[in-house]
């Protein structure tokens, strides 16, 4: 990932210490977390007085939305650092962090509807602030690849892709705060402005959940960055030999 | 099992499903990535290639 005398990568010694860590020790992390995350949700944690099983999945759709969003926004730090610094691997940083928040997201629009199915008897309901700005949010970074696909490789494309990732970012906040400025109060409110609106082990279970796909995130985040990253030095490679 | 369970049951399925389409996509590329280092390889001389080039021609006669 960033090599140690990369000045970027000086300024953000945090972010450098983590990229050096090994995918097979990320992966098998992942694989510790996501099971024990399971474990707590279907046998730790206690079932809702009033959603009843149906709630479990909440542990999942909620971490996999969050993560979506945590990757929507380093991928608007990676632009904003193309644009800024110059930084030559930030616009394929960027675009895999797109990636990435893409599958969350499309994760996120599964899991909710499944669970709209059980709670209000409907797969999708217009009506709802909340789930149809996520669908502005996710339809907006989908076309972030029509964009980048329709224009030849080169810092032209680099740039339109880090303007375009930047805005989106915009979108995060507006999704975010969508539900608690909302008249209606059809998807229920997980974070307000006093903290979490549960505790105990169901705050337990959250929190594991959460880390366990944030962890798989940017494990599947540095598996796609290599493969691209190897695609590009083998194409050079190609060129030069051809 | 209720309804509940079933529709639960499905969600935490469609995670893994869609994760595990991911890694196997992933690793398709990366079989792909490595034929092509093969195939570069391939083309690449070599070491009995660069010590018969080094070798100076004999004259004959």
């Amino acid at each position: 990932m960033s090599s140690p005398s990369n000045p970027a990568a000086a300024t953000i010694p945090q972010v450098g210490r983590i990229s050096r860590i090994p995918l097979p020790a990320l992966a098998a992390a992942s694989l510790v977390l996501v099971a024990t995350a399971l474990v707590f949700v279907f046998f730790v944690a206690p079932t809702d007085a009033n959603q009843g099983f149906s709630q479990r999945i909440f542990y999942f759709h909620v971490s996999i939305a969050i993560t979506a969003y945590a990757c929507f926004a380093g991928a608007a730090w990676q632009a904003f650092r193309h644009l800024w610094k110059r930084d030559p691997g930030a616009d394929l940083k960027s675009y895999v962090c797109v990636h990435q928040g893409v599958i969350f997201g499309t994760l996120v629009l599964l899991t909710g509807s499944i669970w709209a199915k059980i709670s209000w008897g409907r797969w999708w309901l217009w009506s709802s602030d909340q789930l149809v700005l996520f669908l502005v949010l996710f339809l907006f970074y989908c076309a972030y690849f029509m964009l980048r696909f329709s224009v030849d490789p080169g810092p032209q494309r680099a740039n339109l892709s880090a303007v375009y990732a930047l805005f989106g970012v915009v979108l995060i906040p507006v999704s975010f705060a969508a539900i608690r400025l909302a008249k209606d109060i059809i998807h229920p409110v997980v974070f307000t402005l006093h903290g979490p609106n549960f505790g105990g082990w169901i705050l337990v279970t959250y929190c594991i959940a959460q880390v366990a796909l944030l962890v798989l995130a940017y494990t599947l985040y540095r598996l796609e960055l290599s493969g691209k990253r190897l695609d590009g030095r083998l194409r050079e490679l190609k060129e030069v030999l051809a | 099992m209720t309804t509940a369970e079933k529709y639960v049951t499905a969600a935490y399925c469609v995670v893994f499903a869609v994760v595990l389409v991911y890694v196997l996509i992933m690793a398709l590329k990366l079989q792909r990535l490595e034929r092509e280092v093969d195939e570069i390889a391939e083309h690449l001389p070599t070491e009995d290639d660069a010590e018969e080039a080094e070798r100076e021609p004999a004259g004959v006669g």
